[in-house]
């Protein structure tokens, strides 16, 4: 299994943990009608939904997809370490600004979420752009 | 790779462009209010991440890998026609429910092609869930 495989699969491994975090967190605060922490829903959903299964996805695809060539067979490796950064530097960034920015709305985290949106953007557009060609009748 | 795993595998990719496209507006929205409205997307956001991207890819790879019946052998895939169908089904579900944006029935009729899409998938696939060799 390739490092960048490797990276992936265990950053989304520690996603699926979060996410289900974050499920028992708000389990406690509909048990005990707690308003103390919004925005939670969201980031459960896409730690569990991009945080763990979109980015196990991504491994694994680079891992085991048909090879690019000989000399390149996984393709660009650099691109596929740029999908793996913005992927995660991107969840992070939502993870921390969607709460604070739910309860308290201000310039700085709403700022994040932009950021947060353009780098996962530009996550996907990194892994369709590497795995394109991979994906070829042999 | 089977060529119709290739366009499995490449509609996913599509839509999960597509999917993080909407998905990004809706998050900067969040963060500046630019467009309220735009929240409007968050189903089609969710049907093209679900069905067009993580489904569709699944289904692409299992038409791929599952074991064959006897390797170079014609039809060793099973029925690759029905595969074909379903994949022509599961798109036209997943764009015609997009389109329940502006139309509301078409949720209803989206659904049902992806609902079609799937048990064809299964009547073609179901003997290809076997031990290698048998």
């Amino acid at each position: 299994m390739p490092t960048l495989t490797r990276w992936f699969i265990k950053t989304s491994l520690v996603c699926l943990a979060l996410a289900l975090i974050a499920g028992l967190l708000l389990a406690v605060q509909a048990i005990f009608s707690l308003t103390t922490l919004g925005g939670l829903f969201p980031v459960y959903i896409h730690l569990l939904v991009f945080g763990w299964l979109t980015q196990l996805v991504f491994g694994v695809v680079f891992w085991m997809f048909p090879k690019y060539s000989t000399e390149k067979a996984r393709g660009s490796e650099t691109l596929g370490w740029w999908t793996y950064i913005l992927l995660n530097v991107g969840l992070l960034l939502r993870v921390v600004a969607e709460p604070v920015q739910s309860m308290n709305p201000n310039p700085v985290t709403g700022w994040m979420l932009v950021v947060s949106a353009v780098i996962q953007f530009f996550a996907g557009l990194t892994f369709v752009a590497n795995s394109w060609k991979r994906v070829r009748v042999k | 790779m089977p060529r119709l795993s290739v366009w499995f595998v490449r509609a996913s990719l599509i839509y999960l462009l597509a999917g993080f496209t909407l998905g990004a507006l809706m998050l900067a929205q969040d963060g500046i209010s630019y467009y309220p409205a735009i929240i409007a997307v968050l189903p089609v956001h969710m049907e093209f991440l679900l069905v067009g991207w993580l489904v569709q890819l699944a289904l692409g790879v299992a038409f791929w890998i599952f074991p064959r019946f006897g390797l170079g052998l014609p039809h060793s895939r099973g029925n690759e026609k029905l595969i074909w169908v379903s994949f022509v089904l599961l798109n036209a579900g997943v764009l015609i429910v997009a389109l329940e944006l502006w139309i509301a029935a078409a949720l209803l009729i989206g659904r049902t092609l992806e609902v079609l899409a799937v048990l064809v998938y299964v009547l073609g696939s179901w003997r290809r869930v076997k031990p290698h060799g048998a």
